[in-house]
């Protein structure tokens, strides 16, 4: 049986606040009510909530959502042993039990059907119900459940529920602006401030040209892989194509676009 | 002897000319023409300065033939002055016998005019082509268009002149300005193809008078077309300026007089092709276009005009050019790379003021020294200013005003008594990139300079009846290439009929019908499938369990796969079915006296209302053709819509009628259905004949249109399906959709089939 210790955040995440959602969270958290968190990808939402897991020393449970996850991979079911049959715990019961923060990564990937289980974790009767095992879980008072997801997925089946969105305090989160930015590539990674602002500026310009052809900007996290290949000794304009244009698009005019941009802001 | 009515023509033999060198070579040529003999003297002066004194004597035996060909005084007057410049770029020894191989040909050929534009323009070709080997290419090029368009009335013996060659003659230096020699074979080829054997459209075509003849031209360019850049481009702009103004291109191929990028209000000009110049592409040199037109629209704020002289307002232009390039340097450091290269550095010493105009020339210097560091200009007043600027632009406070004052102060110190001078050096001037600065003035009055002009009242247009047709390319097969938007496709919701007729049709097939329904039943897709014996299943199948534990404890070897888990099965297909409507639908079936029409509509009735028992995104349309000005595509029924009376009533008025040209119509549908997010999309044709149309002569060009057509579908992950009505269709279906077809030969069988056929490809 896994202990609430397997799953604490050891160091503490580096995360730099764009606005008050930490003293929101914690708020949040003291009322135990479930946290939604919403944002384009690699913009900092899982690094937030670990950093909160950290903050308030609570273990973190981390699940990360796809399209063949059934109710039964989150609430557990029965496995066969030597002398019959045995339950497993899934990892929301798990962090039903433990109390700790259950964190539902990329939600709206999970087939909407397969959602309806957290419902009753997520208001005032905080219990879980196990039906093939004929239990009822009451939740740890220290349980949380947080979810995450992306509005900006194109595709209009990729969307939660109004039942589902309905029980959740949601946080907006979005690409920092230029100056946080710069902050947080040099402090992740340790490069010049000088070529982490003009990192910046590139994705910037990649941002530009979401909706031209781009479902997706270049975020955080891309710039700061960026930042790590420079550190590893690439040339700035090569790590730029290799990290921060080449994974985002397949379109030959994008690309060639941002090459041009490449060249103008390095040179 | 006068002989009284007669007039009295004083014989040019007899003209006497400047010196005696002339004098014996005039004998020579034995010629009588008035207006040769007007010229000679200045002609022969200007071939001695060409040609060595052993080439003279044969330039003037080939002007003495030229005389006496019988085609009046045109040829020898054209040789003569035309030769000399044919000379300065190509010896005599090379390029004279091809000459007169190609003028023996055309003389003894119907074609013999055409020998006047051929040594007209012979000076400008040569010039642009500079090898004997490409003038060879040349000359064989005209004559084997003279061989391909010239025609005959009876039997074997060419009588008529090429109405093209005389056209391709005398716009062939502006050709060569244009294309290579390989573009303009290339250019030659699809005009003879297109245009056959009508002297009209020939004509038309060679003169550069005909919109395909230019567009195809435009294709044969080198360099960067502006057409395939458009989308880099505007993604550039909006990723580095934030600016989303529409670019539009503006001819350069058939104006004159060179013309700058500009701001208008409705975009930003460019021009549409840009070669690579300096070692800049042609993208990038756009791109540098558009970063300075970008600049001035941020940092440019415009200017009263009204007191300032042109050459005030030069300076300012200049000035506040070099500004908005330092601003751009400094924002994208990449692109200074890009802007020196391609603005000139001239030389100092390149004209000499006393004599020339220099105004330009200096502030181009100016202008290189204000944005290049590494540029130290002799003129210490030149070099005073651009160390003023620096200090400027490094205080960070510079603005168009500014610029303005330090520009004056520069007129004021510069200025020069040649100033005036009309002679204006021109050479290594030019800032290719930077636009004429319209908007960087203002009037307050409307000075002399612009004319008031009120264009006149315009008749009111007629108001445009459905969309505005929409234009696709045509693959031609022989040159392996696409037409640029050749054909136009009008679409427009078909006209509505009696849905109650749809209905009586489906009546008469109930038995069918219902045989359908025990089949659809089976294909229909169950919302959620049980899939037992899995390794990693959701949840635990008991009966299995049990039966494993068993086995467990009885000491065999357990069944592993113990887990059941729930698939979806969901069919998700678009389907668009493409009817031909041509006029041959309206044959009637033997025996019956139904029209092929009829039993298509019955088909057609039946599968939609299959399709939409299965639940299927389908659509159906119908298209016909009247040449490639006017193809029809009827939208039947959308995808959105329901099988209802609104659609059956659309089905109930079709009616056929011309041709089949299937290419531009699939492209069409295509493009409705690359929209569509399904799994699967598949493009159904029903048609009953190859592809034609009344405007092609050449059976197999439509068919490898078709081909293209599907293969471009393919790529783009639509399916094409063809059923073809007719009995000899096997001889070229294959061809354009590959396996994917069925000939049906009982058409009466149609409406049984079609259901079927859609339900094994969807299967």
């Amino acid at each position: 049986m896994p202990t609430a210790d397997d799953f604490r955040v050891r160091q503490e995440p580096f995360y730099q606040p764009q606005d008050k959602e930490i003293e929101l969270y914690e708020a949040a958290y003291a009322a135990r009510l479930p946290v939604m968190l919403k944002g384009p990808t690699g913009c900092g939402k899982s690094r937030c909530v670990e950093h909160m897991a950290w903050k308030l020393g609570k273990p973190l449970i981390t699940v990360a959502c796809n399209e063949d996850m059934t109710a039964a991979d989150l609430v557990g079911r029965f496995l066969l042993d030597a002398g019959g049959t045995r339950w497993q715990d899934g990892p929301l019961t798990l962090a039903a039990r433990l109390g700790a923060i259950c964190y539902l990564d990329e939600i709206v990937e999970a087939r909407q059907d397969t959602l309806v289980v957290i419902h009753p974790l997520t208001d005032h009767r905080r219990t879980l119900p196990l039906d093939k095992k004929g239990e009822l879980v009451a939740a740890h008072p220290d349980f949380q459940l947080v979810i995450s997801y992306n509005p900006g997925y194109q595709s209009l089946v990729k969307d939660l529920k109004q039942s589902t969105k309905q029980r959740f305090a949601a946080f907006q989160f979005d690409y920092p602006n230029s100056a946080l930015e710069t902050a947080i590539v040099c402090s992740e990674t340790g490069i010049a401030a000088d070529l982490a602002g003009r990192l910046v500026e590139l994705a910037q310009a990649g941002r530009r040209l979401k909706g031209h052809g781009l479902d997706e900007g270049i975020s955080t996290r891309l710039i700061v892989y960026a930042a790590r290949l420079i550190g590893q000794g690439s040339a700035p304009a090569e790590a730029c194509r290799m990290a921060m244009v080449r994974p985002i698009t397949d379109d030959p005019d994008i690309i060639d676009s941002l090459d041009h941009a490449i060249g103008a802001i390095f040179g | 002897m006068a002989v009284p009515g007669i007039r009295q023509v004083a014989d040019a033999r007899q003209r006497l000319m400047a010196n005696p060198e002339a004098q014996a070579a005039w004998a020579t040529l034995d010629c009588g023409f008035a207006s040769v003999a007007d010229v000679f003297d200045d002609c022969y002066a200007a071939a001695k300065q060409a040609l060595t004194d052993d080439e003279l004597p044969a330039f003037i035996e080939t002007t003495r033939r030229l005389g006496k060909l019988g085609r009046g005084a045109e040829p020898p007057l054209a040789f003569l002055e035309g030769w000399p410049r044919v000379v300065a770029t190509i010896p005599q020894n090379e390029a004279l016998p091809l000459l007169l191989e190609t003028i023996d040909e055309l003389q003894k050929s119907p074609n013999g005019p055409a020998l006047t534009p051929l040594l007209q323009t012979l000076g400008g070709v040569a010039e642009r082509l500079r090898s004997a080997l490409a003038l060879e290419h040349y000359l064989r090029l005209a004559r084997d268009l003279a061989a391909r368009t010239s025609g005959s009335i009876h039997g074997r013996q060419v009588t008529q002149a090429s109405p093209a060659l005389p056209e391709f003659l005398r716009v062939a230096p502006q050709l060569l300005a244009l294309v290579p020699l390989a573009g303009v074979r290339r250019w030659l080829e699809d005009g003879i193809r297109l245009s056959g054997d009508h002297p009209e459209r020939l004509r038309e075509y060679f003169a550069l008078r005909s919109p395909e003849s230019r567009a195809l031209l435009q294709q044969q360019r080198a360099g960067t077309l502006f057409a395939d850049v458009e989308r880099r481009l505007a993604l550039s702009q909006q990723s580095l300026w934030q600016d989303d103004s529409r670019l539009i291109p503006y001819s350069t191929a058939f104006v004159d007089q060179v013309q700058q990028p500009y701001l208008a209000a409705d975009g930003m000009r460019l021009p549409d092709v840009l070669e690579k110049r300096a070692g800049v592409s042609g993208s990038d040199r756009y791109r540098a276009m558009l970063a300075h037109l970008s600049g001035h629209r941020r940092w440019s704020t415009p200017l009263v005009a009204d007191n300032w002289s042109p050459l005030q307002r030069l300076s300012v232009e200049a000035f506040e050019d070099a500004r908005i390039d330092a601003l751009i340097v400094h924002r994208y450091p990449g692109l200074r790379r890009i802007l020196l290269a391609l603005h000139p550095i001239p030389a100092a010493g390149a004209c000499d003021p006393a004599r020339e105009n220099t105004l330009r020339h200096r502030l181009t210097r100016l202008s290189r020294a204000c944005i290049d560091r590494d540029y130290r200009d002799p003129a210490p007043l030149i070099d005073e200013f651009a160390g003023r600027f620096a200090a400027l632009q490094a205080g960070g406070n510079a603005s168009t005003r500014a610029m303005a004052e330090l520009a004056l102060a520069y007129a004021t110190r510069s200025r020069l008594p040649s100033d005036q001078f009309a002679q204006v050096h021109f050479a290594e001037t030019e800032v290719d990139y930077r636009d004429d600065n319209r908007h960087l003035w203002t009037f307050i009055e409307t000075g002399d300079e612009e004319e008031s002009f009120t264009p006149p009242p315009r008749a009111a247009e007629p108001e445009a009846s459905g969309l505005p047709p929409r234009h696709y390319p045509e693959w031609d097969a022989a040159s392996q290439s696409y037409r640029p938007d050749w054909v136009a496709v009008y679409e427009a919701l078909h006209p509505a009929g009696r849905a109650a007729d749809i209905d009586a049709l489906l009546a008469r097939h109930a038995v069918l019908a219902r045989r359908l329904k025990r089949l659809l039943d089976l294909v229909k897709p169950q919302a959620r499938v049980r899939e037992r014996y899995r390794e990693n299943g959701s949840e635990l199948d008991l009966d299995v369990a049990i039966d494993a534990l068993v086995d467990w404890q009885s000491g065999r070897l357990p069944e592993a796969r113990i887990e059941i888990s729930q698939r979806t099965a969901g069919r998700d297909i678009s389907v668009l079915l493409l009817l031909d409507l041509s006029q041959s639908l309206n044959a009637t079936l033997p025996g019956s006296g139904q029209r092929v029409l009829d039993t298509a509509r019955e088909a057609v009735a039946l599968l939609a209302w299959a399709i939409d028992q299965l639940g299927d995104a389908c659509a159906i349309a119908g298209f016909h053709s009247n040449t490639r000005h006017e193809v029809r595509y009827h939208h039947l029924k959308g995808f959105s819509e329901a099988w209802d009376d609104t659609v059956k009533a659309r089905l109930a008025a079709v009616e056929a009628g011309w041709s089949t040209r299937m290419g531009a119509a699939l492209r069409h549908g295509g493009r409705l259905l690359a929209a569509r997010r399904s799994e699967k999309r598949l493009l159904l044709v029903l048609t009953d004949g190859e592809p034609a149309d009344i405007d092609v002569s050449d059976p197999d060009y439509l068919l490898a249109d078709t081909r293209q057509a599907v293969s471009e579908l393919a790529a783009s992950g639509i399916d094409c399906f063809c059923l073809s009505l007719d009995p000899k269709a096997d001889a070229y279906v294959a061809q354009i959709f590959g396996r994917r077809w069925r000939v049906l030969d009982r058409i009466e069988q149609l409406p049984e089939q079609l259901p079927l056929i859609y339900l094994n490809l969807t299967r």
